[in-house]
């Protein structure tokens, strides 16, 4: 009604501001490359072309953290590394998710040491939790679907 | 054990006094402290043996004393030989010569029996920790140093292991 009938087919669309801006969140979500360890190659993988993570935005993987969305914590976190993965993250501009990949990124794994951070969450918010010893690529694939469903339903009042 | 490791083995131990250590074919020669640089320079300088392989470090608290033995594995590339070195140290703060001035590579190995068993090398240019951060406490491989692993987070400790978890519960 309204504009559409008057202007035609000018190639006008209406549509809600929170739908928009989530819609150009999810379709070009950039990760950051934190691929760690066993799991990075399982996100490679999934990169790469026979399971390709470009059909969902994710064309390039940046390697510096200003210019990324999106972090997957691909491996295990040693005491060490978590100072400089919470620098990572807080370089990261809003809005920002992380998924927590693997096992070992998401409740320590097999490894329940003095050494290994237990569970990512104790470092930085993770929103998704992709289980898997590494995960498949269509688990993470999973994943990130289920990340950018949980970004299609944000509402205006979160952001402001 | 053929007969150039067998010679080899021979002069080093009228030179040294030392013990032999065979463990299915493969020879140790179990040395002191104090005598450990002379042994690597004339291996290296004398004999061609121009690798070290690996420089490790074994705790066998409580069964023995002394407690700590660190392990050397030198390799000769012309001659085809392995030849491992034992050096037993006391468990109260232990300490020897280092063989960086010998070997180069043995840098980062006793910067890591230095980060995980806590002996000391005279003479190393950088002994720090190189596994764990540098401002950690303790020495994690030794046998008396507990486990650090987290509880199974059931239904009954559930809150106190999600203390530990600022981020976890949105």
């Amino acid at each position: 009604m309204g504009v559409e009938q008057k202007l035609g087919n000018m190639g006008v669309v209406t549509t809600k501001l929170e739908e928009l801006v989530n819609w150009s969140r999810t379709n070009a979500m950039w990760p950051m490359l934190f691929g760690l360890a066993c799991c990075a190659i399982e996100m490679m993988a999934t990169q790469a072309s026979n399971y390709d993570l470009s059909r969902f935005g994710m064309e390039l993987m940046r390697a510096s953290p200003r210019q990324s969305d999106l972090m997957i914590v691909a491996g295990r976190v040693t005491r060490k590394m978590a100072p400089v993965l919470r620098r990572l993250y807080d370089q990261m501009p809003d809005p920002k998710w992380v998924i927590s990949m693997g096992d070992c990124a998401s409740c320590g794994g097999v490894f329940n040491n003095y050494a290994i951070v237990q569970g990512v969450d104790e470092v930085v918010p993770v929103d998704v939790y992709v289980a898997g010893c590494p995960p498949r690529p269509e688990a993470l694939i999973h994943g990130i679907v289920t990340l950018y469903e949980k970004v299609k339903g944000e509402r205006i009042k979160d952001w402001a | 054990m053929n007969e150039h490791l067998q010679s080899i083995v021979q002069a080093l131990q009228e030179r040294f006094e030392a013990d032999t250590y065979e463990f299915r074919d493969e020879v140790s020669l179990v040395l002191r402290p104090e005598q450990i640089t002379a042994a690597c320079q004339s291996l290296r300088d004398d004999h061609h043996f121009e690798l070290l392989v690996e420089e490790t470090a074994v705790d066998y608290w409580p069964e023995q004393t002394p407690r700590f033995h660190v392990v050397y594995r030198l390799r000769s590339l012309k001659h085809n030989l392995i030849l491992g070195l034992r050096v037993p140290l006391d468990g109260n703060s232990p300490s020897m010569p280092s063989i960086t001035s010998v070997y180069a590579n043995a840098n980062w190995f006793e910067r890591e029996l230095w980060d995980m068993f806590g002996i000391r090398f005279e003479g190393h240019p950088d002994l720090r920790r190189v596994l764990m951060p540098y401002d950690w406490v303790g020495h994690p491989l030794r046998k008396d140093y507990p486990l650090g692993y987290e509880e199974v987070q059931f239904s009954f400790n559930f809150d106190e292991i999600n203390v530990r978890k600022p981020y976890a519960q949105e």
